[in-house]
């Protein structure tokens, strides 16, 4: 950390301007935070991102259509099927395309398997953030067992580029089904043992109620989407909301919390965890079998038009906005990132917080800097 | 207090326990205590051998080379030696490299080739002490598709159309030949990607 002085001008006391990142271990990723301090409270500060810019959606723009989804997958690196998920929906939509049953369905129970496991990195990272050491143990343990089941699908455990247009990559192994129960079987203890380890926890409870609290129309403001604007009491989830591929078919409920502080919005995504789990299981009795992939093209070329589609990532509203001049690239890519817009809420949640409690407030926003950035 | 004594005593005896338990951990080359990979594990893509015909089933036909998204490979392109006796491939792969630091191990290059010609292997170690080391050329893709194709028992997707030995029709003998000047950057469809509903 550098530590820097100014005078406060009203009552000439010494105001500390303390710079965080872009090193700092707990930032998530490579971001800066500058904060100014008056004694233990901070009154000011300021997000600083782009170390981690890529340039994507330039990218985009010079690569075909099934070659963009691989950038997707690096965007969001903790969510990729997710993301991948929203680049192929945008790009149906435009081609008007009719995805098999079959894919919709595996793409659900993927998709779903991804949620619980970037929520699940979220319970340890934070956590780690809030001071405990046991609880990565016990979320990396549950994590590898989806993380294992991902590469006996997809072939890669993190960069899958296995959601194609039009469909997935290849149809599921055959033990898929009995590996999916046993998965599926341990997640459901799994969630509720990492549930009791430090959720009620009273120094966890101390440390969490309270601190960085929001309300629902102030998030709304700053365009918080997702577990952190459901944690303000908002009931607003996209797969229900306004549903995309085939979640209208499913019975789940949206969890929200009550104060929009870190307890809140860490809770809302223990219990998202035990909703996705829900779903899996409804997609994976329902799996019908048939084909996995409508009849495209390998060189897509959508015809001439623009497209905007929203879907629910675990950091709340990924949407895409596509628009196709009629060649084999796009003309432009734009991604609404949610962990971007719930950044903007942060110097709000920050207002007046204790310096020590900066990185938990951080960390319950559960920012993905590749999505930030871009 | 006494309970903090029982306590503390019950810690060293946790202690004590795992001090002469055998590591859960594994240091790191020990082999026989790797994680098993599964079956369609993607590491670096390799080249597969016709064990026929003793060539390569790759044809340097550069479809793979124009849908990579990194550009990490380069390929040319040589009249086979072996054409028409015992190959049924009339141009045969001179040269081949891809840049493994730069692959991203996506799978396009298997997806696009349509001739069974590159697979992703189970390779996924290669630390180098040279700067160029993972610049790999046409005779390491092959031997890392070899070891590949004898460890799952590899068989080509497109049997009639991809084996190399010489055969008696002559349309499969065309459509081998053909496939090679089908531009992937026009956006013609390439055969049997053929959509009904566009
Ligand atoms: S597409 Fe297949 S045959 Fe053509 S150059 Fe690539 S690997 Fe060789
Ligand atoms: S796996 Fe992807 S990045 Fe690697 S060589 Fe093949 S197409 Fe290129």
């Amino acid at each position: 950390m550098q530590i820097h002085e100014t005078e406060n001008e009203t009552d000439g006391s010494i105001d500390l301007m303390i710079n965080m990142g872009p090193q700092h271990p707990s930032t998530h990723g490579v971001f800066r935070l500058v904060i100014w301090v008056d004694g233990e409270r901070i009154i000011k500060s300021e997000p600083h991102i782009g170390y981690l810019h890529r340039g994507s959606e330039k990218i985009c723009e010079s690569e075909h259509y099934s070659q963009i989804v691989t950038l997707f997958d690096r965007m969001d690196y903790v969510g990729n099927l997710n993301s991948e998920l929203a680049f192929c929906l945008a790009t149906e939509k435009i081609m008007d395309v009719c995805v098999p049953e079959r894919a919709e369905y595996i793409r659900v129970i993927l998709c779903e398997l991804n949620r619980v496991a970037s929520h699940m990195l979220f319970y340890g990272v934070y956590g780690l953030d809030a001071g405990a050491m046991t609880p990565i143990l016990y979320a990396f343990r549950e994590r590898e067992k989806i993380q294992n089941l991902f590469e006996s699908v997809t072939g890669a455990r993190m960069m899958h580029n296995y959601i194609r247009i039009g469909g997935v990559k290849e149809n599921l192994p055959r033990d898929f089904q009995q590996r999916l129960h046993e998965v599926l079987e341990h997640l459901k203890r799994g969630i509720e043992e990492c549930d009791a380890l430090i959720s009620k926890n009273e120094m966890f409870l101390a440390r969490t109620k309270g601190v960085g609290a929001i309300s629902g129309a102030d998030a709304i403001d700053f365009g918080v989407t997702g577990p952190a604007l459901r944690a303000s009491g908002v009931v607003e989830d996209i797969r229900v909301t306004d549903p995309y591929s085939i979640y209208d078919r499913f019975d789940f409920n949206i969890p929200v919390g009550t104060y929009g502080d870190c307890w809140d919005r860490f809770y809302v995504r223990v219990e998202e965890m035990r909703e996705s789990v829900k779903i899996i299981e409804q997609a994976a009795r329902d799996l019908p079998e048939g084909d996995i992939s409508a009849a495209v093209r390998r060189i897509v070329r959508p015809p001439k038009g623009e497209v905007f589609v929203r879907t629910e990532s675990p950091r709340g509203d990924l949407a895409v906005f596509l628009v196709s001049d009629g060649t084999d690239t796009p003309y432009r890519v734009k991604v609404r990132a949610p962990s971007f817009a719930n950044l903007q809420a942060l110097e709000q949640m920050l207002q007046g917080a204790y310096l020590a409690d900066a990185v938990l407030i951080l960390g319950s926003i559960d920012l993905i800097m590749g999505e930030v950035d871009r | 207090m006494i309970g903090d004594i029982i306590g503390f005593i019950g810690g060293l005896a946790v202690t004590l326990k795992s001090t002469w338990r055998e590591p859960v951990t594994a240091e790191y080359p020990e082999s026989d205590k790797r994680l098993n990979l599964e079956e369609r594990y993607m590491g670096f893509p390799a080249l597969t051998w016709d064990g026929d015909v003793e060539e390569p089933y790759c044809t340097g036909c550069m479809v793979c080379i124009r849908e990579c998204p990194t550009q990490c490979m380069t390929a040319e392109m040589k009249d086979n030696p072996l054409y028409p006796e015992e190959s049924r491939r009339r141009k045969i792969v001179d040269t081949f490299e891809i840049n493994l630091g730069r692959c991203i191990i996506c799978g396009i290059c298997v997806d696009v080739c349509s001739f069974d010609a590159i697979e992703m292997s189970h390779e996924h170690e290669l630390s180098k002490y040279e700067r160029n080391g993972n610049r790999v050329d046409l005779q390491s893709l092959i031997s890392m598709g070899r070891s590949y194709q004898q460890k799952v028992g590899w068989e080509p997707k497109n049997p009639g159309k991809n084996r190399g030995t010489p055969q008696v029709e002559e349309n499969s003998q065309s459509a081998i030949n053909d496939a090679e000047v089908t531009d992937s950057r026009s956006g013609e469809p390439m055969e049997g990607d053929e959509c009904p509903d566009l």
